[in-house]
């Protein structure tokens, strides 16, 4: 039987450039469609670059090949005895066609390679790629994603994923879109702007121990709230920052993955759901899809150590602790999360590597990893990773 | 609501800005150009030579850095077209000969006008060179076109690998 998933589905900016959306089939369906047969992948080797404000000095091929080289080194593969490469990112960042091929130049793909990509974050380019790896006939995946969110106006890039007729002409950007859900939120119930601040607050201090993050450092909870409004009711640092960097992980299937290296991250679960695009039709103050993933990942059936979550709002972060049932005992996003980094296309992949990391060091036995997609949380995908 | 078969237009303006990162590797080539040099880069591990290098071999992934190749302003045109259709914002009026020039040593070919000859007579494997403006910059404009040298026409067996 063959299962073929393909990139492009879902993909907020398929309709913006004409491509026909073509259907994935999702992390439960594809479970239903092979009953007990699902390989074990894992996470097996990871790398990243710093996040920078502004990468004035390298493109985009000069970011991602070092990044690309550290992971196969770390992995002790080379790329010939990679099964499948795909990608993550979007030709909007760069402004130019095809930045995605062009991309290519730091893999190094000859002789040919069996390749792919999603115009998405990379987060479903990996999800892609433990599909791949369900076919059974290939053991190794590499997953790479890239994003400069500086050469051009990212707010302005991230409201062409929105409704071309009714809501694009109104240049709703993704923070006036996350000030509507934040207020909502607000009025809805018992979260105050304290809760959004003391987010903000421990995204940064965590941030000190991530030395790739962007924004880290000790600040005070009232001092956050003493800051002016910049969009009400965000202030400046309810926003993630402005960042350029890339991602890469190599996916392993069962025994390939003890082989490369002593304490794998199994990918026990991973689903992705989507919301209408209407924003209108949506319940801002919470976030169904991630529920509805969380649940066919398996979130709730064992304890979680650590959760990465992308939220780039700190607001969002309340919703999607709510959507996942993450409790206090929970150590939410230890590397500092989108508040403290925000290369958009990488952020998600960063999250799933950052969960990883701490199954791969021994700190976590189980992990939440979780990627978000559209405006204010339109899709959403969750892993769970765990130790052996 | 519109009868079915009449519709809407809706002009929406729609524009966006971008500051272009050359990158490392484009950076040494455009300086190189200022110069009125044209610098190549070998790869380490094939030893192609590419002109207005990324910054990696795409056949191989890795960098090209320090393996710059200063580049004769001599090649071989591998192939052309002539332009006899005029397209907005277009500088050279029709109908005029734009091809590919491979110089010699490297192994990808720059795009370039092939002047001071009759556009009717270039031909591939033409043995051409540069002609630069007399003011240059960090810019391919710096050379104003290519011209025949007058040498015999390149066998096409010397450039049949760069098509
Ligand atoms: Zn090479």
């Amino acid at each position: 039987m063959v299962l073929r998933a393909t990139g492009k589905a879902g993909s907020p900016f398929a309709a913006v450039l004409g491509r026909r959306p073509v259907r994935t089939i999702s992390a439960s369906g594809a479970a239903a469609y092979l009953g007990e047969a699902m390989r074990d992948v894992a996470i097996v080797a990871t790398a990243q670059s710093p996040a920078l404000r502004k990468e004035e000095r390298r493109n985009e091929v000069e970011i991602l090949m070092p990044v690309i080289h550290e992971l196969r080194e770390n992995a002790k593969l080379d790329q010939d005895d990679i099964g499948f490469t795909v990608s993550g990112s979007c030709d909007y960042l760069q402004g130019q066609p095809f930045a995605f091929v062009t991309a290519l130049d730091a893999i190094g793909p000859w002789p040919p390679i069996d390749e792919s990509h999603v115009e998405m974050d990379g987060a479903w380019a990996l999800y892609e790629a433990w599909v791949r790896l369900q076919h059974g006939d290939i053991d190794t995946a590499l997953v790479y994603s890239f994003g400069k969110s500086s050469p051009g106006d990212i707010r302005r890039i991230l409201t062409l994923q929105l409704d071309p007729y009714y809501l694009v002409p109104m240049w709703p950007d993704p923070v006036a879109l996350a000030a509507l859900q934040a207020r909502a939120l607000l009025e809805s119930d018992g979260v105050s702007e304290k809760d959004m601040a003391e987010v903000v607050a421990r995204s940064r201090k965590h941030a000190k121990d991530n030395p790739n993050a962007q924004l880290k450092g000790d600040v005070d909870v009232d001092q956050l709230l003493n800051e002016p409004m910049y969009l009400s009711p965000l202030r400046k640092h309810d926003c993630p920052p402005i960042t350029d960097g890339a991602a890469a992980v190599i996916l392993a299937a069962g025994d390939k993955a003890r082989e490369i290296t002593d304490r794998p991250a199994w990918i026990r679960g991973i689903d992705h759901r989507i919301e209408p695009h209407s924003l209108g039709v949506r319940d801002l103050t919470d976030s169904p899809s991630t529920r509805k993933a969380g649940e066919v990942a398996g979130v709730g059936s064992g304890k979680v150590d650590v959760a990465e979550l992308y939220a780039p709002f700190s607001h969002q972060e309340i919703i999607l602790r709510r959507a996942l049932g993450l409790g206090d005992g929970v150590n939410v996003n230890p590397s500092g999360g989108a508040l403290a980094a925000n290369a958009v296309m990488v952020a998600g992949l960063l999250r799933v590597i950052e969960a990883a990391q701490r199954i791969m060091d021994g700190s976590a036995d189980r992990a939440v990893a979780h990627a978000t997609s559209g405006p204010a949380l339109q899709q959403n995908l969750v892993a769970v990773l765990e130790g052996e | 609501m519109p009868e079915r078969g009449e519709g809407t237009i809706v002009e929406r303006p729609l524009r966006l800005d971008y500051d272009y990162t050359a990158g490392l590797a484009q950076s040494r080539f455009l300086k190189g150009i200022a110069q009125k040099k044209i610098l190549g880069e070998r790869c380490p591990k094939c030893g192609k030579v590419y002109v207005g290098s990324r910054g990696s071999c795409p056949t191989d992934g890795v960098a090209t850095d320090g393996g710059e190749v200063d580049l004769p302003h001599k090649g071989t045109l591998t192939t052309f077209c002539v332009v006899n259709v005029p397209f907005a914002g277009q500088s050279v009026e029709c109908p005029y000969a734009s091809g590919y020039i491979l110089l010699d040593g490297a192994d990808i070919p720059l795009m370039g006008l092939i002047q001071e000859i009759p556009h009717d007579q270039v031909r591939m494997g033409l043995r051409v060179e540069a002609v630069w403006e007399d003011e240059v910059g960090p810019t391919l404009q710096s050379i104003k076109y290519w011209k025949p040298t007058g040498e015999p026409d390149a066998d096409y067996e010397t450039y049949k690998m760069h098509l």
